[in-house]
C-alpha cells in the first residue's frame, strides 16, 4: 500500500491532530480543578479545544496545497478545490459554536465532562468531512453515521433535565431510522448498477431507462438524507430535539450538521442520479422544497420556546438551501454554499444572544424577551439583525444570500421554477412575519423585561461580534460571493 | 473615483449622518445633525436641480445625466450604477425637502437618538432608489427603505400601532416579493447580449416579448402596492394613521412615490410594449382607486384617515396617469407626485401638531381651531385648497395636466375612466371643506382647548417651507414641466411609439 496517498486527506489529518491533542489533554494532564461537587477536572480543556481550533481553521484558510483535487484509496476518498472550501467554511462555523459554547462548557454541572463535549464534536466533524469527500458509498455512510451516532451523546449531555434524555433518544432513534431506509435506497442502487463507486453507478445507469425501482431508490435515498436536513416530512424529530438538547449542541445540529448535509446531498443528486434528474427526482425535490417552506413556516409562527422557534425557522431555512440543489447548475451550487455560509453566521448570532440570555437566567422563551431593549440593548440589537438576516431584509448578509439562491435557481428559465421561486418568496413574507414577532417582543412590547441587564461573559462577546460582523459584511463585500463564484466555475 | 460623482453624496451624506447620530449624547446634537444633514442634502438636490437644466440646456441628450458605474458583483454583472433624469432629481429634491421638514416637525419627540437613526436610515433607502440604476441596487435600496417603517411605526407610534406596523410591512414585504420574480426575470429575459442589471442597458435592448407581460405584471403589482393601488392600499390608511408625524410625511410624501416611480422606470420603461398591451387592466384598479378613496376620505371622522384616503385616491391618480401612456398626462403624473408629496406632508405635519395639542383627531370633537390657533388652521386651508385644486398651488396644475392628457385617448373605455377619475375632484372638495368647516370654524366644542398655543417657530418654519414649495409648484409650472420635459421626450419613449 502506498501510504503517501493520506496525503490527499490533509484536512482531515489535520483535523485529527485537533482531536488528539484535545483528548490527549484532556485525559493526561493532571485534575487540578475541584466542581461545585467536588469531582476534579481538568483545567483549560475549553481553551486548548479553542485555540487548536482556531489554528487548525487558519491554517486551512491560508494553505493553498488543500485547494488542490487529490484523491486516495482508489478514488473512495476524492477532494476538489470546491469540497475544501465547504469544509473551511464549516470549520468557520464550528469554531464559533465552540467559542459560544465555551461558558456552557465551563458551567459548574459541565465542567466535569466538557473534554467529551469537544471531543464527541471533533469526531462528528470529522465524519461530514468524509461525506463531503467519500465518492464511495462505503466511505459516504462510515461519514454519515459518525455525523449523527455521537450527537446523539451531545443532545444528551445536560444529563440533569429529563428533555435532554428524551430529546438524545428521539434524536438517535430517528437517526437510526433514516440511515436504514437510506441503505435499503443502496441496496436497490447496488442491485441496479452492481458497484458503490459514485462514478460507476452513474456510467451504469447512463445505459438503462428510468424504472419504477431506480425511482423508488432514489426516493428512499433522498428520504434518508432528508431526515438529517429535516425536510418536511421527515422532520417530525427536530422540535423536540433542538428545543431538549443543550443550546450550544442545538446550534451546532442547526448550522453545522444541517449545512454538511446539504452540501452532500447536492454531490450525491447530482454526481450520481444527475441524469434522471427530469425523470425521477425533480417532481420530488419540487414538492419536498414546498411542503418544507410552507410547512416550517407555518409551524414556527405559532412556537413560543426560542430554540423551538429556531427549530422550525431552520426547517424552512433547509427548504430555502434545497433550491440551491434543484437549480442543478453551478450558479446553484454557488448560491447554496453562500446561503450555507451566511445562514451559519446569521442562526449563530441568534443562538448566541439565546444561549447568553439562558447561561445567566435559564430563561428561552419568547414572552421574556419582551422590553430586552430597555434592559439589554446591545444583546437585542444583535438578536434583530440576525433576525433581519435570516428573514432576508437589506443590507444584511441573508438578503444577497436569498436573492442570489432565487437567481441561480431561476436560471433554468422554466415556468415551474418561476413558480417554485414565488412560492418561496411568498413564504418569506410568512417568515419575516415570525421574525419580526421577536423584533416586536424585544423593541415595541411595552412590558417590564424579566430579563435584568447583566454583563455578558468574554466567550460569548467575542462569538456575537464574529457573528454580528459576518451578518453584516458577508453580502456587501462582493469577493466573497465572487470567489465562491468562481471556485463553482461560474465565468 | 467613487467620490467624484455628485450623486454619490446623496447615499454618503445619510450614511454619515448615521454615523454622527450614532455618536450624539444629547437631543442638541441630534437634532444639530439631522437639520445640518437634511440642509446639505436639500442644498445639493437644488444644486443638482440647476446644473442639471444647464446640461440640457447645453445639448446633452444622453437620457441620464451623471451617469458613473463602479462593478460590485462582477460574475452577476451587478453594478454600482448612479445616474439621473429630470424625473429622478424631482424626486430627489422632494425627498430632501421632506426629509428637512420632518426634522422640524419631530423636534420633540421621544427617544430622538434611536428615531433619527431610524428615519435617517429610511431615507438612505429612497435617496438610493432615486439615484440607482442598476436593477439590483435599486432593489435593495427599496427594501431598506421599507424595514424603518416597522419599527418607527411600533415603537413611536399611536392608537392600533402594533396592527398597523405588521401589516404596512408584511404587505409592502409581499409586494416586494413579486417585484424580486420580476427584476430577475428581467435580469434573465432582457435581449441584452449578456445578462445585466442595467436599467439602460435593457431598455435599449427591450425585454423579450414573450415574457414582458408576466413581468410587466409582477412589477406593477409590486411597485403598485407601495403605490396604494386598489386592492393592495389596505396599508396606508391603517399605517398612516397610526405612525409618528415625521413619519407619515416621508411615507406619504416620499414612500408612496417610491412606488409610482418604480411603476414608471422600471414597468413602463423597460416594458412598453406590454404596457400597451395591459395598461387597461390597471387602469381599471387605479381608477377604482382614484374614486373609492375619495369616497371613503367623506366618512372618516379621524383626520389622519381622512388625509391617508385622501393620498391613495391621489396616488391612484399618479399611477392612473403614467397608464394613459402619453406625455401630456406622464409629465402630470410626475407633477402629481411632487405636488401630493408636498401637501400631503404638509397636512400630516399639521395634523401631528393639532393633535400635539389637542391629544385627539377626531373632527367631532374639535371646532373653531381659527380662533385659538390661527396660524396653523390657515396652514391647514392652504394645503386643503390644494388638494383640491385651487389654482396658484400645485394642485390645480398637476390635476389639470392629468386630466388634459386622460382627455387625449379618445377612445370610449379612456374616456369613460377619465370622466370617472375628473369625479374624484369634486368629491375630494367635499372632504376637504367638510372638514375645513368642521374644525376650524364652529363653535369650540371643548373648552380645554381655549388654552392651546399656536405654532413654535419650528412648526413654523417647517410647514412655511412646504407652503413655499406647493405655491413654487402652483405658480411656475412650466419651469417644473421643462424639468421632467425631456424624459418623455427621449429617442426611447419615441421608438416605442409612445406618441
Amino acid at each position: 500500500m502506498d501510504y503517501s496517498q493520506f496525503l490527499a486527506m490533509k484536512q482531515e489529518i489535520g483535523l485529527l491532530v485537533v482531536f488528539l491533542v484535545v483528548f490527549l489533554y484532556d485525559v493526561f494532564m493532571p485534575r487540578k480543578g475541584v466542581a461545585a461537587d467536588g469531582r476534579a477536572y481538568v483545567k483549560g480543556t475549553s481553551l486548548v479545544a479553542v485555540i487548536s481550533f482556531a489554528i487548525f481553521t487558519a491554517a486551512c484558510f491560508l494553505c493553498p496545497c488543500i485547494y488542490e483535487p487529490a484523491s486516495a484509496f482508489g478514488d473512495m476518498y476524492v477532494t476538489t478545490a470546491v469540497a475544501a472550501t465547504i469544509k473551511n467554511i464549516l470549520n468557520v462555523g464550528v469554531l464559533i459554536v465552540l467559542i459560544q459554547a465555551m461558558r456552557w462548557a465551563d458551567s459548574d454541572i459541565q465542567v466535569v465532562r466538557r473534554g467529551e463535549f469537544y471531543q464527541l464534536l471533533l469526531i462528528t466533524l470529522f465524519g461530514m468531512y468524509l461525506m463531503m469527500s467519500g465518492r464511495h458509498f462505503l466511505l459516504f455512510i462510515i461519514g454519515l453515521e459518525s455525523a449523527s451516532l455521537p450527537l446523539a451523546a451531545m443532545v444528551a449531555l445536560d444529563k440533569h433535565r429529563h428533555e435532554s434524555t428524551e430529546a438524545a433518544i428521539k434524536y438517535i432513534l430517528t437517526a437510526c431510522f433514516s440511515s436504514a431506509i437510506f441503505m435499503m435506497g443502496l441496496s436497490f442502487v447496488y442491485g441496479l448498477t452492481g458497484s458503490l463507486y459514485f462514478v460507476d453507478i452513474a456510467s451504469a445507469l447512463s445505459t438503462q431507462a428510468s424504472t419504477g425501482l431506480l425511482t423508488i431508490a432514489i426516493g428512499f435515498v433522498m428520504a434518508g438524507i432528508g431526515f438529517k436536513l429535516s425536510l418536511v416530512p421527515f422532520h417530525l424529530w427536530t422540535g423536540d430535539v433542538y428545543q431538549g438538547a443543550p443550546t450550544s449542541v442545538t446550534s451546532y445540529l442547526s448550522v453545522i450538521s444541517k449545512g454538511a448535509t446539504a452540501f452532500a446531498f447536492v454531490v450525491v443528486m447530482v454526481q450520481v442520479f444527475g441524469q434522471f434528474y427530469t425523470a425521477a427526482w425533480e417532481w420530488m425535490l419540487y414538492a419536498l422544497i414546498i411542503l418544507t417552506i410552507t410547512v416550517g413556516n407555518l409551524f414556527a409562527i405559532r412556537q413560543r420556546n426560542m430554540k423551538r422557534f429556531l427549530a422550525f425557522s431552520s426547517v424552512s431555512q433547509a427548504g430555502y438551501i434545497m433550491l440551491g440543489v434543484i437549480g442543478v447548475n453551478e450558479m446553484a451550487l454557488a448560491a447554496l454554499i453562500f446561503y450555507v455560509l451566511v445562514y451559519i453566521f446569521s442562526n449563530l448570532a441568534a443562538f448566541g444572544v439565546i444561549q447568553a440570555i439562558e447561561n445567566k437566567t435559564g430563561l428561552v422563551d419568547m414572552d421574556s424577551y419582551r422590553g430586552l431593549c430597555r434592559t439589554n440593548p446591545r444583546l437585542s440589537f444583535c438578536m434583530m439583525l440576525a433576525m433581519f438576516s435570516l428573514a432576508g431584509i437589506p443590507p444584511f448578509a441573508g438578503f444577497f444570500s436569498k436573492f442570489f439562491i432565487f437567481t441561480g435557481a431561476l436560471n433554468q428559465g422554466s415556468v415551474a421554477m418561476y413558480v417554485l421561486v414565488l412560492i418561496a418568496l411568498i413564504n418569506t413574507i410568512i417568515s419575516l412575519y415570525y421574525y419580526l414577532l421577536v423584533v416586536k417582543a424585544m423593541y415595541i412590547s411595552p412590558d417590564e423585561c424579566k430579563v435584568p441587564a447583566f454583563k455578558s461573559a468574554t466567550s460569548e462577546r467575542i462569538g456575537l461580534v464574529i457573528t454580528v460582523a459576518g451578518v453584516i459584511f458577508l453580502g456587501l463585500v462582493s469577493c466573497i460571493y465572487d470567489s465562491i463564484l468562481a471556485l463553482c466555475g461560474v465565468a | 473615483m467613487l467620490f467624484s460623482n455628485i450623486l454619490i453624496y446623496f447615499v454618503v451624506i445619510p450614511l454619515l449622518m448615521l454615523g454622527g447620530l450614532a455618536l450624539c449624547r444629547n437631543i442638541k446634537q441630534i437634532r444639530a445633525v439631522a437639520v445640518v444633514g437634511s440642509t446639505i442634502l436639500t442644498g445639493l438636490s437644488v444644486y443638482l436641480l440647476v446644473d442639471y437644466l444647464g446640461l440640457r440646456a447645453a445639448g446633452e441628450s444622453a437620457p441620464m445625466l451623471y451617469c458613473d458605474s463602479w462593478t460590485w458583483f462582477r460574475d452577476l454583472n451587478i453594478n454600482l450604477s448612479v445616474g439621473v433624469d429630470g424625473v429622478s432629481i424631482a424626486m430627489l429634491l422632494l425627498s430632501s425637502i421632506i426629509l428637512f421638514t420632518g426634522s422640524f416637525a419631530s423636534w420633540k419627540i421621544e427617544q430622538p437618538k434611536a428615531f433619527f437613526l431610524w428615519l435617517v436610515l429610511l431615507s438612505t433607502g429612497v435617496f438610493g432608489f432615486f439615484i440607482s440604476v442598476d436593477l439590483f441596487t435599486m432593489f435593495m435600496f427599496y427594501e431598506v427603505a421599507l424595514i424603518p417603517m416597522y419599527l418607527l411605526i411600533g415603537v413611536w407610534g399611536s392608537g392600533n400601532k402594533n396592527y398597523s406596523a405588521m401589516k404596512l410591512t408584511l404587505m409592502l414585504m409581499g409586494g416586494s416579493a413579486f417585484l424580486m420574480i420580476g427584476l430577475i426575470g428581467i435580469y434573465y429575459q432582457s435581449n441584452a447580449p449578456e445578462h445585466t442589471w442595467d436599467l439602460l442597458k435593457i431598455a435599449e435592448y427591450g425585454v423579450n416579448a414573450d415574457w414582458q407581460n408576466f413581468l410587466f405584471v409582477v412589477t406593477f403589482v409590486g411597485f403598485g402596492v407601495l403605490g396604494a393601488m386598489f386592492p393592495f392600499h389596505t396599508w396606508s390608511p391603517d399605517g398612516h394613521a397610526s405612525a409618528p408625524t415625521a413619519v407619515s410625511m416621508l411615507h406619504a410624501g416620499v414612500l408612496m412615490k417610491l412606488g409610482g416611480y418604480g411603476c414608471f422606470r422600471v414597468s413602463m420603461y423597460l416594458m412598453p410594449e406590454a404596457a400597451n398591451e395591459l395598461a387597461w387592466i390597471f387602469l381599471i384598479l387605479t381608477g377604482i382607486s382614484v374614486v373609492y378613496g375619495a369616497f371613503s376620505a367623506c366618512v372618516q371622522t379621524d383626520l389622519k384617515y381622512i388625509n391617508a384616503y385622501s393620498s391613495v385616491s391621489h396616488c391612484g391618480l399618479v399611477l392612473f396617469a403614467i397608464l394613459m401612456l402619453n406625455t401630456t398626462a406622464m409629465t402630470g403624473a410626475v407633477m402629481q407626485m411632487l405636488s401630493h408629496g408636498l401637501m400631503t406632508a404638509l397636512f400630516f405635519a399639521l395634523i401631528g401638531m393639532i393633535y400635539g395639542r389637542t391629544h385627539t383627531r377626531d373632527i367631532r370633537e374639535m371646532g373653531g381651531l381659527m380662533r385659538i390657533m390661527p396660524y396653523l388652521s390657515v396652514c391647514y386651508v392652504i394645503a386643503g385648497m390644494a388638494s383640491l385644486g385651487l389654482p396658484g398651488l400645485s394642485g390645480f396644475v398637476a390635476e389639470m395636466t392629468i386630466f388634459v392628457g386622460s382627455f387625449q385617448e379618445a377612445d370610449t373605455f379612456h374616456r369613460v375612466f377619465t370622466i370617472v377619475a375628473c369625479c374624484s375632484i369634486v368629491i375630494t372638495a367635499v372632504y376637504i371643506l367638510r372638514v375645513v368647516g368642521k374644525l376650524l370654524f364652529g363653535p369650540v366644542q371643548d373648552e380645554h382647548h381655549r388654552q392651546l398655543t399656536d405654532a413654535t417657530w419650528w412648526e413654523r418654519l417647517s410647514t412655511a417651507t412646504l407652503i413655499v414649495c406647493v405655491a413654487a409648484i402652483g405658480c411656475f409650472p412650466n419651469f417644473f414641466a421643462n424639468l421632467i420635459k425631456f424624459t418623455f421626450d427621449g429617442a426611447i419613449f419615441r421608438a416605442i411609439g409612445l406618441n
